[in-house]
């Protein structure tokens, strides 16, 4: 093994941790520390591939403002201090489930010749920013577009109600 | 950005102008009918701008391949425009229960009518991804407007739904990429022509979640779960959009993908009986949950379900014949859902009811709404002279000479199944004793939406001709 490779695993690992930290933890706090540890080892794992940019704004922008929001809501609304089970009769079902559905997509990833990426080596800032404007200008715009509806929706949602 | 590409884009950037316009003047406007005004003109002058794009010749691709100007992406534009626009006249009169948030739920009509053109016009996965959430996110907010605890409870539900499946949509894409190493879905259809065998197993997971995330969309079973309580919930409004326009926006993105990305012979037959078998489920689950249904935008609902198993039947067929079926079925289906749906906001607003009882005798209270609502509920069963009975003929047609009678014999008794609920409300209209005996009447813009989607429903009924040769046109410009 390589240690590029264990890094790998190590990143991967921790990832599914935080994953599972937020959906098994019964405190909300806990669960949003779990995500930020889950956040910032995917941060890592865009560090093995390459992705400098995309790596710091992972830490930017998911690790810091979005965990740190989430903690700030968690605190001002006080829902953090009643331990929160959500949990239904299904949870059996749902863990058959997804345990069969692990095991096809393992089973399947392993028979597959997966595409490599010729001599990884990182992008310049400058070439990612021109082509994000440039090839990816469509996309990239339309994304704003959805950030504007998301803040329409979250405060019509959120609005009181006239009764 | 070159000035082609700005003109290419412009019916969609009109449409956000005239969004956040709305938002803005919603700060000072004080007689909110102005905004709904505003609203017919900006959907009024992107449709001109795709009149222009049509007529001109502006057919290409644009911004590096990702937006595509052809005949299949302009119908899809005509359709949602005239959606969305049928949908803002019908809600003039309804919108006062929006109280202070008119302006806002108006610049929605218009950011998802921009979502849902741009998922017609998509070339390239990541685009088509985000014009989706584009369209979904304003279709949550606006399913929340009415901010009962129903209206909540859609909402949430929605979003909730909506998100999980379109995390499953976007795993199918990673792996299509991880496959291929391109997110362009010509590229794609390249790159999967030259791939080894022993790579199926993941494509065919592909495959699957993309399906599940589209399915979401277009409300196939089993991924219908949210259908039922979300249009019950919804302002009825938002409830019409969201059978006809975000349904058929679910047919154009689902088309295009398949068709152009996966549309190899191993990949095709795989997802052909995929759909064949969400088409059987649809109609039949749809159907037969729509028979004890006492609330008409449940039954509407599950309608929806079964009219979206008809609709499948088409893309089982894998011919041309088949997708200009589907064209054909949309245009037809939007006529006749939105005609059925405005009947029944006015209707509803006015006895401030949604429950088939309440219709009893109709007729006698209103017999304008009460003959529209019937005729468009006849139309959805597929009985002459409507659109209905020619698009169902047409689609079902194609699926014969496909060799798929099996599929069609279980949608023609699907059909006759339908029409007992669909006609016990024209029964409950025509037979059944008023309540009172007070008028129902609808304010002049409603009758004015409700006067289009009717005569659309009978003149294609009866004159088909000119929408089957653009459905035909429109269906064979999506294979290049």
């Amino acid at each position: 093994m390589t240690g590029a490779q264990f890094l790998f695993y190590a990143l991967g690992l921790a990832t599914v941790m935080g994953g599972l930290g937020v959906v098994l933890s019964r405190n909300v706090v806990h669960s949003a520390l779990a995500l930020l540890l889950s956040l910032i080892a995917v941060a890592g794992i865009y560090v093995l591939l390459y992705a400098e940019f995309l790596a710091l704004v992972q830490v930017l922008i998911y690790g810091g403002a979005i965990v740190i929001l989430l903690l700030f809501v968690l605190m001002l609304t006080r829902s953090g201090e009643s331990p929160l089970v959500l949990d239904n009769p299904q949870k059996p079902v749902a863990l058959v489930v997804s345990l069969l559905f692990m095991a096809i997509a393992i089973v399947s990833f392993f028979l597959t010749r997966w595409k490599l990426a010729q001599a990884p080596r990182g992008v310049d800032f400058s070439v990612l920013g021109g082509s994000l404007f440039q090839d990816w200008v469509l996309p990239f715009e339309v994304a704003s577009l959805v950030l504007l509806v998301a803040l329409m929706g979250a405060i019509i949602i959120a609005r009181e109600s006239p009764q | 950005m070159t000035f082609e590409d700005a003109y290419r884009l412009s019916p969609e950037l009109i449409l956000g102008f005239f969004a956040i316009l709305i938002v803005l003047l919603d700060l000072g406007v004080r007689r909110k009918g102005w905004l709904a005004a505003l609203t017919l003109v900006g959907l009024g002058a992107s449709a001109a701008w795709t009149a222009v794009l049509t007529a001109g010749g502006w057919q290409g691709t644009a911004l590096g391949d990702t937006l595509a100007v052809d005949n299949f992406s302009l119908f899809f534009k005509f359709l949602f425009l005239g959606a969305a626009a049928l949908v803002v006249l019908a809600s003039t009169g309804y919108s006062i229960r929006f109280a202070r948030f008119q302006g806002e739920y108006y610049a929605l009509v218009l950011t998802s009518a921009a979502g849902m053109m741009l998922m017609a016009s998509g070339r390239e996965l990541i685009t088509l991804y985000i014009s989706l959430e584009l369209t979904s996110l304003s279709l949550y907010a606006l399913a929340g407007f009415l901010k009962d605890p129903r209206s909540n409870e859609a909402s949430l539900k929605y979003l909730l739904l909506g998100a999980i499946s379109s995390a499953v949509l976007l795993y199918g894409m990673a792996l299509l990429l991880g496959l291929t190493g391109e997110t362009h879905l010509d590229a794609i259809a390249n790159a999967l022509g030259r791939m080894p065998g022993a790579n199926y197993p993941v494509l065919f997971l592909g495959i699957i979640f993309i399906v599940t995330g589209f399915g979401f969309k277009i409300a196939a079973v089993p991924f219908q779960m949210w259908v039922p309580d979300v249009y019950e919930g919804s302002p009825t409004p938002v409830t019409a959009y969201l059978s006809v326009a975000s349904k058929a926006a679910g047919f154009a993105i689902t088309l295009r993908v398949f068709t152009l990305a996966l549309g190899g012979p191993r990949e095709a037959a795989d997802w052909s009986l995929i759909f064949a078998i969400l088409a059987v489920a649809s109609m039949t689950l749809g159907n037969i949950l729509a028979i004890p249904q006492a609330n008409i935008k449940r039954m509407l609902g599950y309608s929806s379900i079964a009219q979206a198993g008809y609709l499948m039947v088409g893309l089982a067929t894998l011919s041309d014949l088949g997708r200009s079926g589907i064209i054909f079925f949309l245009a037809s289906y939007a006529f006749t859902n939105l005609g059925a749906f405005i009947a029944v906001i006015a209707i509803s607003h006015r006895i401030d009811s949604d429950l088939i009882s309440d219709y009893a005798g109709m007729a006698h209270r209103s017999p304008l709404l009460a003959g529209a609502l019937t005729f468009c509920l006849i139309s959805l069963v597929g009985i002459p002279p409507t659109a209905g009975f020619i698009a169902k003929v047409y689609l079902f047609n194609a699926a014969v000479q496909q060799g798929l009678a099996w599929l069609v014999i279980i949608a023609v008794v699907n059909s006759v199944i339908s029409a007992y609920y669909y006609l016990g409300v024209v029964k409950a209209m025509f037979m059944g004793t008023p309540l009172s005996l007070e008028r129902v009447t609808a304010v002049r813009p409603a009758l004015a939406a409700l006067a289009v989607a009717t005569v659309g429903v009978l003149v294609v009924g009866i004159l088909p001709e000119p929408l089957i040769s653009i459905a035909q046109a429109v269906g064979r410009s999506l294979i290049p």
